[in-house]
């Protein structure tokens, strides 16, 4: 009996393939997107643990400095006579020709054995790592770049990240001029019990626990977030072509399961193979998707890569490896999503009564009271949004807003649509025209989620481009203005830099240092900066969001410091609050600027209240004002008489352009996802024409056979096609701003710290219109052509037959 | 003469091969004239109206509607002859799904260009559908969708009337109703009435009576 009944039950598919394929295709590309950034966020992490811990060991526990920027020598040798088994480490950025290098300067002798994965190798490399020129253990793109630019031997080691490298703590020290300054102390798992306290020992270091998470995986978060909320959407975007496929799919076997409970099958049993055929297509797809999820993930990864290089510094490879834990999450997602979209429909084949008449389109005929049910939810969590706009904190509320706003929206679109019909349909007097809205409402219950998943994703693409663009701008405005210098230059050391200093004043009209020390500041490890505050350049130039006139007079007499705006939103800062700098001291704080693109804090103090509280800073970092067109002249000084190599000169020209770079490749990503969401959303709306166009002939037939032509009613089909579009662009434009806006001053403040001016840009808007307007011409294209070629003898089977 | 039908023929291709089922039809209706189509079920007579409705093709011989061939008619001809020059009860009634009954009743007589809303309240009330105008036909029983299918096609005034058994869903007294108002209707307009039935009875009604056997007219 299970056996028949099953086979009965699938010869449905086999009678339907394109349905089967739309219920495959649908479910799997919602699996890919989700299951291909899940590969890259797991990716990402992953890295960053690796890096972490093979660069900083932090699984072990750390001593940093308190104060200012480095631990003294002293210090570590008092640790070490008191019994304490610590290892130091001296950490700095090197430019060996173009390439810039972290170095991690080791002791091996000292370093503990769980902090190395850190192999020097035998007793006589040992030797060659010790002793001069030393050896630079890299990852082989890293070598490959440093290959002719150092007289150090290259190791290469396949752990290593990109840009960074080990070195002996001696070598490292002569090449990044520490003289005797550690950046920190790693300190082993075994000590000796007993041991006199560290706070007594070296009050001016603070310890950092083992196995915290690295700051760059803190720092990224809100960016893996982002890309999880646009897997989430996409998903989503594919459950609806699942929902409409299974929800067809059942209503039209309605007449099998009434045969087969009839001769006898029961009800628990019917449900059971009906679950069983679900869980077998769920796997099928997703397996499918996995495999494109794998495809889409490597595709997007590169740009992801970029994206966090460029946005945090982080370094992540632009490869995937194959995780067996992807087939089990993929999946299971899959599943899932199978579960969700099919609930609904296994309920109604649960409640089913024997005996009910057939009532072919019973589940696209969505009662008003339905409809109005939907609206009122719709309101409910709009209500529930602007609630949490006003009133949420953090990014997880950003997020729920987001989520309750796009959601509320496409609730109550086929409620307002189908409102708008209705008054057209009054409004118009002439017979075809009003049954040319009649019939457009009569389709839109079977178009509603297909509608609704496209108005996700018109509205993900206003939004995100909105927001992307309104960024965009703002940030090449606040170029514009930061980047105030004609030429940057970099001292190779300290001894070019003193020169510099005395050479450049007479060849430019001003010359700003940019000098700083790294320290903590409220708690975070962030970059004070100096600023030589009586130079024109800052009071013309440097962007100010809060301030009076004066500030930079206050700044430069030491008398007050400028943060940035992430800083003063995180730590709730108000201008004339104090602030605790490294070493002690305090300096209120007289106003604060913007910084788009830096993900930490940052303070700004007078050039000689840095150097008095920090003398040992490092001078290398100079910007140079002279009229523009003196400066290619400059440049070539100072290669030719200065003699500094051309690569430790940059333009602003060339510095604005990486900069714009970076953004441009940041948000390459985003812009592909929203492509994806866009196509899954397109294909739902073809697959919903698709099955609608095969039950179509009963609804057309009659008005043909009145008069009128077939190819008058098939130009109809796609205009209706057309005005459902349209209807639902328009209302995914306000909202698309809704959502720009939710991201610019809520997620994006809490996420990255800065809050920026929404922009409107029309111009996008028409392109995404065509985009969709062809979308929505391919959708209908297929589904018109059986219309079209319909012989009338088609038509005549719906006079002939008693449906 | 409004209709003659000469030597009409068509067959439909099937599975089991070629289904031969007008043999070669000869008919003529005057205006004002109501004639009686009567046969076994599966005899033809449904794909002989939709041949006069201009809805399918005939294999071979002639009809001529209201001085058009229809044979010779383009898409665009075609499509206004059904407009104007005929209305068809359908056996199944066929209204609009999307359209109220108000709406599915003028609808045929708007494309015609002969809306009269006079003449349409007159006719909703003889067939007794006014309290049904705001419905939509799912909600009408079998009767009632007839009803209204008569009131669509007498709305738009046409000259030829075709009717497939309109009084099949409804009960002897208000099928003599119906076909009663369908005659007197047809005969004050002038027009000619096609009908198919199934009664003797109701065909006895009518000026004359026709009989399809083995493909022609007996
Ligand atoms: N499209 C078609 N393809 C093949 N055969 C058809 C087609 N349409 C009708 N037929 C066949 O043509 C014959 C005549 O059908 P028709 O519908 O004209 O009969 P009818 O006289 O109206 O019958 P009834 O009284 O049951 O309505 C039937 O045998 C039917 O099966
Ligand atoms: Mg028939």
């Amino acid at each position: 009996m299970l056996l028949i009944a099953a086979t009965a039950l699938l010869s449905h598919w086999r009678r339907r393939p394109l349905q089967l394929a739309t219920f495959i295709l649908g479910l799997s590309l919602a699996t890919a997107l989700w299951s291909g950034i899940q590969a890259i966020n797991t990716e990402a992490r992953a890295s960053y643990a690796r890096a972490a811990s093979m660069l900083h060991q932090s699984e072990l526990m750390q001593l940093l400095p308190r104060n200012g920027n480095s631990i003294r020598q002293s210090t570590y040798a008092r640790l070490r006579r008191a019994g304490w088994n610590v290892s130091p480490v001296i950490e700095g950025d090197h430019r060996f020709g173009n390439t810039r290098v972290r170095i991690i300067g080791i002791d091996p002798l000292t370093m503990p054995a769980k902090a190395g994965r850190f192999e020097a190798g035998g007793v006589s490399d040992l030797a060659a790592f010790m002793s001069e020129p030393g050896v630079l253990m890299v990852s082989q793109v890293t070598a490959l770049k440093l290959e002719g630019h150092t007289q150090m031997q290259l190791r290469i080691s396949s752990d290593m990240p990109e840009g960074a490298g080990f070195a002996d703590i001696g070598i490292a020290e002569r090449i990044l001029e520490k003289r005797g300054e550690l950046t920190r102390l790693v300190v082993a798992p075994e000590q000796r019990p007993d041991l006199p306290s560290l706070d007594m020992l070296a009050p001016d270091i603070t310890i950092k626990p083992s196995g915290e998470r690295p700051d760059v995986a803190q720092l990224t978060d809100s960016f893996h977030l982002n890309l999880t909320a646009f897997g989430f959407l996409a998903f989503a975007v594919g459950l609806f072509i699942v929902y409409a496929t299974i929800g067809l799919a059942f209503e039209q076997r309605r007449a099998t399961f009434r045969t087969l409970r009839s001769l006898g099958l029961s009800l628990s049993s019917l449900t059971l193979l009906l679950m069983a055929e679900l869980l077998v297509l769920a796997l099928l797809a997703g397996f499918i998707g996995v495999v494109i999820g794998y495809f889409v993930a490597s595709l997007l990864l590169p740009g992801v890569a970029a994206t966090l290089q460029g946005l945090y510094g982080a370094s992540v490879p632009g490869t995937l490896s194959l995780r067996p834990e992807w087939w089990t999450t993929g999946l299971a997602i899959a599943v899932a999503g199978t579960i969700v979209s099919s609930a609904q429909s296994l309920w109604r084949v649960h409640r089913m009564p024997l005996l009910s008449s057939a009532q072919p389109r019973a589940w696209a005929r969505a009662s008003a009271m339905g409809v109005r049910i939907q609206v009122l939810g719709g309101l409910v969590l709009l209500f529930a949004s602007a609630i949490l706009a006003t009133f949420g904190q953090g990014l997880a509320a950003g997020f729920a807003v987001l989520g309750s706003l796009l959601l509320g929206a496409a609730l109550i679109l086929p409620g307002v649509l189908s409102a708008c019909l209705a008054v057209m349909q009054k409004h118009s007097s002439r017979a075809l025209v009003t049954w040319f809205w009649a019939d457009t409402r009569q389709q839109l219950p079977g178009l509603n989620l297909a509608l609704m998943a496209l108005l996700l994703a018109l509205a993900a693409n206003v939004g995100v481009g909105t927001m992307v663009s309104s960024f965009r701008l703002t940030f090449i405005d606040w170029l514009d203005q930061r980047l105030a210098a004609e030429l940057y230059v970099t001292a190779r050391e300290e001894n070019e830099a003193s020169r510099l200093r005395a050479w450049l004043p007479a060849h430019s009209t001003s010359v700003l240092p940019i000098w700083s020390v790294e320290g903590e500041v409220l708690g975070d490890r962030l970059q004070i900066f100096g600023a030589a505050a009586d130079d024109r350049t800052y009071r013309d130039r440097w962007p100010l969001l809060l301030g009076t006139a004066d500030v930079w007079d206050r700044v430069a007499m030491g008398q007050g410091a400028l943060v940035n705006e992430q800083l003063w939103r995180r730590k709730g800062l108000a201008v004339g609050n104090d602030l605790t700098l490294p070493g002690g001291w305090e300096i209120p704080i007289v106003g604060v600027y913007s910084d788009y693109g830096n993900p930490k804090g940052q303070v700004i103090v007078g050039i000689d209240t840095l150097t008095t509280h920090y003398p040992n800073i490092s001078k290398l970092r100079y910007g140079v004002r002279i009229p523009p067109a003196d400066a290619p002249a400059l440049r070539r000084l100072l290669t030719s008489e200065f003699g500094l190599p051309a690569e430790n000169i940059i333009d602003q020209a060339a510095l604005k352009r990486q900069s714009r770079a970076v953004f441009d490749q940041t948000f390459a990503v985003t812009g592909a996802l929203n492509i994806f969401t866009l196509g899954i959303a397109g294909f739902a709306m073809f697959s919903s024409l698709l099955t609608l166009s095969g039950i179509r002939l009963p609804q057309l037939a009659p008005v043909w056979a009145m008069g009128i032509r077939r190819r008058d009613l098939a130009l109809l089909e796609v205009l209706r096609t057309l005005v459902l579009w349209l209807a639902t662009f328009a209302a995914a434009i306000p909202v698309g701003l809704a959502l720009a806006w939710v991201l610019l001053s809520i997620v994006n403040v809490e996420a990255f710290g800065w809050r920026l001016p929404l922009r409107i840009f029309p111009m996008d808007w028409l392109i995404l219109g065509l985009v969709a307007l062809g979308a929505a011409i391919l959708s209908v294209f297929l589904p018109l052509r059986r219309l079209s070629t319909i012989r009338p003898a088609d038509l005549l089977t719906v006079f002939a037959n008693e449906r | 003469m409004l209709l003659s039908l000469r030597n009409v023929r068509k067959s439909y291709t099937t599975a089991e091969g070629r289904l031969e089922i007008l043999k070669g039809i000869d008919l003529d209706l005057d205006g004002g004239e109501s004639v009686a189509l009567t046969g076994e079920s599966g005899s033809g007579k449904s794909t002989l109206l939709h041949l006069v409705a201009g809805l399918d093709h005939a294999d071979a011989g002639e009809i001529v509607s209201s001085g058009r061939s229809l044979a010779t008619l383009d898409d665009r001809r075609r499509a206004e002859y059904r407009r104007t020059a005929v209305g068809l009860v359908f056996q199944h009634f066929n209204l609009i799904p999307s359209l109220d009954v108000g709406a599915n009743i003028s609808f045929h007589a708007k494309l015609a260009g002969r809306h009269d809303p006079a003449w349409e309240r007159e006719l909703v009330e003889l067939l007794g559908v006014e309290t049904l105008l705001a419905r939509y036909p799912e909600q009408l029983s079998g009767g009632q969708q007839q009803r209204v299918a008569i009131g669509r096609t007498l709305a738009a005034k046409p000259p030829l009337v075709l009717a497939d058994e309109p009084t099949g869903n409804l009960d002897e007294a208000t099928g003599d109703i119906v076909l009663n108002i369908m005659l007197s209707l047809t005969k004050s307009t002038g027009a000619a009435l096609l009908l198919v039935t199934h009664s003797t009875r109701l065909a006895q009604m009518l000026d004359r009576s026709v009989h399809l056997r083995g493909g022609r007219i007996a």
